[in-house]
């Protein structure tokens, strides 16, 4: 038991890192970002780049994938869904250019890293064993508190910045936020690049556990929207919570429900249409924000 | 607008697609043009559910779902229970929309990104589903699923075996083409009637319609269902015509695709997810000679189009400005 519980803890941390960005961008400009899948798995690759073909430190890789991914974000944000957003009569069309940036990514990854699994050597060796109760590689620990640090760095930068008040006033109030004088293009271009980042950053972090192929990023940005459907989308703790409740029923029902085949995702998609059945707007979603 | 217009224009579209494509196609010899055009035909029923989604209001990331369902129901009835075809096509159809009215219920009170998020899940969690049931044969799939048989009516035959046909391509063209033109009748229909009225209503503003006595509920429900149906008549079509079915079969960019091929078409038009479909997916296909840069091209040229054209292609005849 306690096995799961901290596996579920672990997987928490990475999901919810994941669900955090995508719920400041859904926040900040109404976007669906479907291309979150491919930022993270960008971001992957350029840790593997650095980490395992230059062999620099992680930590460089790290960083490597959080600054590439932040300036992607914001170059898509003022030559794309900017002039989308302005130009177009419905909401609904920046869906259509996430999705063919989804594809775009894709396909910049597929020519420039390849198809083939990557990963990098194990950062730290060894295995944490608590009188065989718990049983987990310092690696898969060393990479889950980056996590939660990375989740807490976030929340602080939200809280108590400037540029995250801002960030909190146009996600609470578009023109209130513009009328008091908050520069509204240059902090959607902030949030975007902030959300890319994060992308990036858990891309990095878990190339050196789990690896990373061309094929995850679609079902990653299935996990987000999950996650950010369970807390409900444009809330910032929403958003943590999601992410900590699908990887606890993930551990959970990998484990439970192994006799009956993997039937893990049936039952947690079945739990929460009955959930949604009755709090359409998920855990801490403001109705229909 | 003007009537015999109307009826000239499709008169010229079913000469188009019944006669003249067929005698281009065998004066050309480019038969593998069938295949890509009944997949156009197919993928255009599938759409033509997803727009009509939308004409409740609801972005529909949901319809691979549908096709997976519909094309195992097919599958599965024919292989394991003996059923003709024919009579799988309505099942899966109908299965389809039952299914989609259950996990319509709860889902369709979702609104806007979060109806569009859960549809999109769906696509997911049906692919899981197809992997772990008993029935399905896991990722092998269901592989050497028969032609269609013979249709007959008293005695009277209909719609000869496909097996024994000289142009299976051809027959099958013939059908997906059918089917299609019959959906979109059938949407068109759907659009300019009370029916039609009221889901615009819903479109615009739902408290407003429900405060005046529009039952939404039941109307979000409805239209989702017929939604499915199409789906799933798509699915049970494709897979006859590959005789296989895998879990992979319809998956998550499918489903985006469906609903790509709306959005390119023009929301406003019953014609534009046919549109959209067409131009897409013919598209992809001639991309093909670029090899390894083909998505590259292809989602550049999405791109490039939503940031010249956000309304959709068909917005260009929309002179009015917002009008439908």
């Amino acid at each position: 038991m306690e096995q799961i519980l901290a596996n579920g803890l672990y997987l928490g941390a990475q999901y919810a890192l994941i669900a955090l960005g995508l719920t400041l961008i859904f926040s900040l400009m109404n976007v669906l970002n479907f291309a979150h899948g491919q930022m993270y798995v960008f971001g992957g690759f350029v840790t593997y780049t650095v980490v395992a073909q230059w062999g620099l430190p992680f930590i460089v890789g790290l960083m490597a994938s959080a600054i590439i991914l932040a300036v992607m974000g914001a170059l898509i944000e003022v030559f794309l869904f900017r002039p989308v957003i302005r130009k177009s009569k419905r909401d609904e069309s920046t869906m259509l250019l996430a999705a063919g940036i989804a594809f775009f990514l894709d396909a910049v990854i597929l020519l420039v890293f390849g198809e083939k699994q990557r990963g990098v050597p194990k950062i730290v060796d060894g295995v944490f064993n608590w009188d065989m109760r718990i049983i987990m590689p310092y690696d898969r620990i060393l990479i889950g508190v980056l996590a939660v640090a990375l989740i807490a760095g976030f929340i602080a930068l939200m809280q108590y910045s400037k540029t995250g008040r801002a960030m909190r006033a146009l996600a609470q109030d578009r023109m209130a936020a513009q009328l008091m004088g908050v520069d509204v293009d240059r902090y959607s271009m902030i949030g975007f690049a902030l959300g890319a980042m994060l992308a990036g950053l858990v891309g990095g972090l878990l190339v050196t556990i789990t690896g990373i192929n061309l094929g995850m990023g679609g079902p990653t940005s299935i996990k987000a929207f999950l996650m950010i459907m369970i807390g409900g989308a444009g809330v910032i703790s929403g958003a943590i919570a999601g992410g900590f409740i699908l990887g606890m029923m993930e551990s959970v029902g990998l484990t439970v429900l192994a006799a009956y085949g993997d039937i893990t995702y049936l039952v947690i998609f079945a739990s929460l249409m009955v959930f949604l059945a009755f709090r359409p707007q998920g855990l801490m979603g403001k109705p229909w924000g | 607008m003007d009537m015999n217009k109307q009826i000239i224009g499709v008169a010229a579209f079913l000469l188009a697609v019944f006669v003249l494509v067929p005698i281009l196609i065998a004066a050309s010899g480019r038969w593998d043009l069938y295949y890509t055009l009944t997949s156009v035909a197919l993928l255009a029923i599938g759409s033509a559910g997803v727009w009509l989604t939308f004409y409740i209001g609801r972005i529909n990331i949901g319809q691979g779902a549908y096709a997976l369902m519909g094309g195992y129901v097919s599958a599965v009835l024919m292989t394991q229970a003996g059923f003709s075809f024919w009579a799988t096509l309505p099942i899966a159809g109908i299965l389809c929309a039952a299914i989609s009215v259950l996990i319509g219920l709860p889902i369709l009170r979702l609104r806007g990104v979060y109806f569009a998020m859960i549809t999109l899940v769906l696509t997911e969690v049906t692919r899981l589903t197809a992997l772990a049931l008993p029935f399905t044969n896991g990722a092998k799939g269901i592989t050497s699923i028969p032609l269609p048989g013979e249709l007959s009516l008293l005695g009277l035959t209909i719609i000869p075996d496909f097996a024994t046909m000289e142009n299976p391509k051809l027959a099958f063209y013939l059908l997906a083409v059918t089917l299609m033109v019959l959906t979109y009748a059938a949407l068109w229909r759907i659009v300019n009637s009370r029916l039609g009225h009221l889901c615009r209503s819903l479109q615009q503003n739902e408290e407003l319609a429900a405060s005046i006595g529009v039952n939404t509920a039941y109307l979000r429900v409805l239209a989702y269902a017929i939604s499915s149906f199409f789906g799933g008549l798509a699915g049970a079509v494709f897979v006859a015509i590959s005789q296989s079915i895998y879990p992979s079969s319809f998956a998550v960019a499918d489903s985006v695709n469906f609903m790509l091929y709306c959005f390119v078409g023009g929301l406003g038009f019953v014609t534009g997810p046919m549109l959209g479909t067409f131009l897409l997916y013919f598209g992809w296909d001639l991309l093909s000679v670029a090899k390894e840069y083909q998505l590259l091209i292809y989602s550049s040229a999405m791109i490039a189009l939503m940031l010249v054209l956000p309304n959709g292609i068909l917005s260009l005849f929309d002179r009015k400005g917002g009008g439908k």
